[in-house]
């Protein structure tokens, strides 16, 4: 009790294993950005908010800014960095280019792993539940509309 | 955010040590939706040095119907796994009009009922369900477990009789038979991803068109969500009709003592309650006749 130590974690982040002694209080956005230099994660509200910090965890999205390191402690992570193929880009991606569905881009990289998550669940939603399934991701630039428009972009690619 | 200890128990007796041997500075996480934020900016009522994360417990994270013994819902179950299960839709699809409805997906995945239960807040989407549904909490601590219906746990805003050395291990939904519905709605100005101005809960069960049981249950309107039990009770014995429903949401809005504050005005939540008791019965009494 109150000994203040740190604790070793390894969390899988898209596909590689990575190992820290980290501190309790250290975010899991914090230790993707900071940690291990992958900015690709963003941190917006800070108060789990906005969704632009989102990441999959095991399977289900998540804000990287409510969720300590080592709650991650054994997951697998993956992050916007892991949804390219090299150089070819995710249906997702590739949606967000045809369809223009990022004006700043800051909120992208959440509103995409969002996308993933959704679209894992459910490979063909409606505009209805493309709606719900983004409700918890903030677009200051009010781009909805082709962010809509992106994510059916990719499902249909996906589909094919 | 302030130093904190990390413990992660894998017994209920580890975690109640841990809690107790902490001296009140211990708290536990389920997904830690509600918990990391308020350590985060410092709230002064959750002053943790100590954080038990509970995610490794059996009993916490078990979800299982028998019907006998009902629905049993671990502590630290998260929303979407409550909405993913097949008892839970084919026996208590009423919960689910809460668990789709705390946070966005990305909540679902974390956040709990246990959760949004030991928060207390007097919005708590999930409560005033849970306390529609007659259930059940089971708290273990130091000498032991008890039970306590969910209606009692919330003593005020962010608090709950729950000791600082006892941790909430699962609540249990008793079985309810055929001519049974239930419904949890709130309002919120927009249409997603908000804090109710107020929610209310109701069940009812009907045999031959009369209501043999019903509870309604508010949020958002008291320092805790509210079971009005006037409400339910002057249901039974009614037969099924709109007085008797109307009837009841008046009694729900004479119980109501919201504050006015930037969600709302009192006047506005008690004209809320009226509404909402109304539709969310009739919800309740449709499904429990489709049930029948």
């Amino acid at each position: 009790m109150g000994q203040s130590v740190t604790v070793p974690i390894t969390i899988s982040v898209n596909g590689k294993q990575h190992s820290a002694e980290v501190e309790p209080r250290l975010l899991l956005a914090q230790f993707l950005r900071e940690t291990l230099s992958m900015t690709g994660t963003h941190i917006g509200c800070d108060t789990t908010s906005c969704g632009a910090c989102t990441v999959i965890i095991d399977g289900s999205s998540a804000k990287s800014c409510t969720v300590l390191a080592v709650q991650a402690n054994g997951a697998e992570v993956t992050t916007v960095e892991g949804l390219a193929d090299g150089d070819t880009l995710h249906p997702i991606q590739e949606g967000f280019w045809e369809k223009h569905g990022l004006q700043c881009g800051f909120c992208t990289p959440g509103m995409m792993m969002s996308a993933v998550a959704l679209l894992n669940d459910n490979p063909e939603p409606s505009e209805e539940e493309i709606r719900h399934g983004l409700a918890g991701n903030v677009c200051r630039c009010t781009g909805y509309h082709n962010i809509v428009l992106a994510v059916q972009y990719a499902a249909d690619k996906m589909k094919s | 955010m302030k130093w904190i200890d990390f413990e992660k128990p894998k017994t209920v007796e580890d975690a109640v040590k841990l809690l107790s041997d902490s001296g009140g500075n211990a708290r536990p996480m389920a997904g830690g939706t509600d918990l990391i934020v308020q350590l985060r900016v410092g709230d002064p009522r959750v002053n943790a040095d100590v954080v038990v994360d509970i995610k490794s417990i059996p009993e916490l994270n078990e979800l299982s119907y028998s019907s006998s013994k009902g629905l049993t819902i671990g502590a630290a179950v998260e929303c979407y796994k409550i909405y993913g299960d097949a008892n839970v839709n084919s026996h208590f699809s009423a919960l689910n009009d809460s668990a789709t409805l705390i946070g966005g997906t990305q909540i679902q995945g974390r956040a709990s009922f246990g959760g949004n239960l030991c928060n207390a807040a007097p919005s708590g989407d999930s409560i005033p369900n849970m306390i529609a549904h007659g259930a059940v909490a089971t708290i273990a601590g130091p000498s032991g477990t008890r039970e306590v219906p969910v209606e009692d746990i919330c003593t005020g805003p962010r608090q709950t009789l729950i000791g600082d050395d006892e941790l909430l291990v699962s609540i249990n939904f008793p079985s309810n038979g055929s001519g049974f519905g239930a419904n949890y709605i709130r309002f919120i100005p927009r249409n997603e991803m908000d804090i109710a101005v107020a929610g209310v809960g109701a069940s009812v069960t009907i045999e031959d068109g009369k209501f043999t049981s019903a509870k309604v249950s508010l949020a958002s309107v008291a320092p805790t969500p509210l079971l009005v039990k006037e409400a339910g009770e002057s249901l039974v014995g009614e037969t099924v009709s709109e007085e008797a429903i109307q009837n009841a949401a008046n009694l729900a809005k004479a119980a109501a003592k919201p504050i006015s504050d930037m969600r709302g005005t009192a006047d506005y939540r008690k004209h809320l309650c009226d509404v909402l008791t109304r539709r969310a019965l009739n919800t309740a009494v449709e499904r429990a006749q489709g049930a029948s």
